[in-house]
């Protein structure tokens, strides 16, 4: 895989990233303020972010919500898919309503993902459907019970 | 709960915020609202803890973090909570969970591990297994990505 890493990236354009990480300002021209901070102007700012964003560092630039708060449950969930039938379940478990994050990897349990969904009883009729899909094995079903720290700002 | 109106705004605030010298007016004005309405909505948003905040998501893996390793602790129960804070206190660990235990699966804490690469995050969980003397951990390396997006939580129909 070709990657760009830190190499593609200026000073300026690290500043750009690592202030755009941070909580944009409620008020009319939150560029403007964010630009005064890396020295640029409103125009030139929302130019780079552009650029930035076009060129792929910047994956989306909204809001984040506490999916709890709006009432949603979120769930980790671990199979174990016999590895013949892995590309098949996976496919499958990425078309489900609620799935964010889908990984192979480097275990026993092959495949993990998360799901975000609006009812204890959707989750469990959701669970029950991959527990028979062709070639899954196991399920664990692994939901947080205490959150230490969630996300994290990224120093670029 | 939230009104149909809140949800429509949730909705825009999903997807990207506008890159315009004032991009909360040009969302309103898609909705047909005062930019004042919604900036007021989205403080009130942030007081009720249903807006985490508005900001950039990276691909981590462009901006020079190649590695983005979960980890996964098996933390004596009476330790979990003493643990855990030692572990948020690391800045390339992210999302510290505590999770359930099955019988064939005995890691109750989990840690995102982020570094440039396998060795730079495997450096950082020997040197919160030596600040928490917790050495039974595993790495569960990705290998393939099948999915990642966010969430759409009211879809509009």
């Amino acid at each position: 895989m070709i990657s760009n890493g830190e190499a593609g990236l200026c000073e300026l354009d690290k500043k750009i990233l690592n202030a755009v990480q941070k909580d944009f300002p409620l008020t009319s021209h939150p560029f403007k303020e964010m630009a005064k901070q890396v020295g640029l102007n409103e125009e030139q700012f929302i130019l780079r972010v552009k650029y930035l964003k076009g060129k792929g560092f910047i994956r989306r630039l909204g809001g984040v919500f506490d999916s709890k708060k709006l009432g949603f449950i979120s769930t980790l969930v671990a199979l174990r898919v016999s590895p013949e039938k892995l590309e098949q379940v996976a496919e499958r478990v990425s078309l489900l309503p609620g799935v964010t994050h889908n990984y192979q990897r480097e275990h026993y349990f092959n495949l993990w993902f998360t799901l975000v969904i609006p009812t204890p009883s959707k989750l469990e009729e959701t669970l029950q459907a991959v527990q028979k899909y062709e070639g899954v094995e196991k399920l664990l079903n692994l939901p947080a019970q205490k959150l230490f720290k969630i996300g994290v700002n990224f120093k670029i | 709960m939230l009104s149909p109106q809140e949800k429509k705004i949730i909705s825009l605030l999903q997807r990207d915020i506008p890159l315009t010298p004032q991009p909360y007016a040009d969302l309103a004005s898609e909705l047909e609202l005062e930019e004042e309405f919604v900036l007021a909505k989205l403080k009130e948003f942030k007081e009720r803890g249903i807006l985490r905040r508005i900001g950039a998501v990276l691909y981590h893996q462009r901006a020079g973090y190649e590695a983005n390793s979960m980890c996964a602790w098996q933390v004596p129960a009476v330790r979990v909570d003493e643990v855990g804070k030692i572990m948020a206190t690391f800045p390339q660990a992210s999302h510290v969970y505590e999770r359930p235990t099955y019988d064939d699966w005995p890691y109750n804490l989990f840690t995102m591990i982020h570094g440039r690469n396998r060795e730079e995050c495997e450096a950082v969980a020997s040197e919160i297994s030596g600040k928490t003397g917790i050495d039974d951990y595993i790495f569960l390396y990705s290998t393939r990505e099948f999915k990642k997006a966010s969430m759409d939580y009211f879809p509009r129909e």
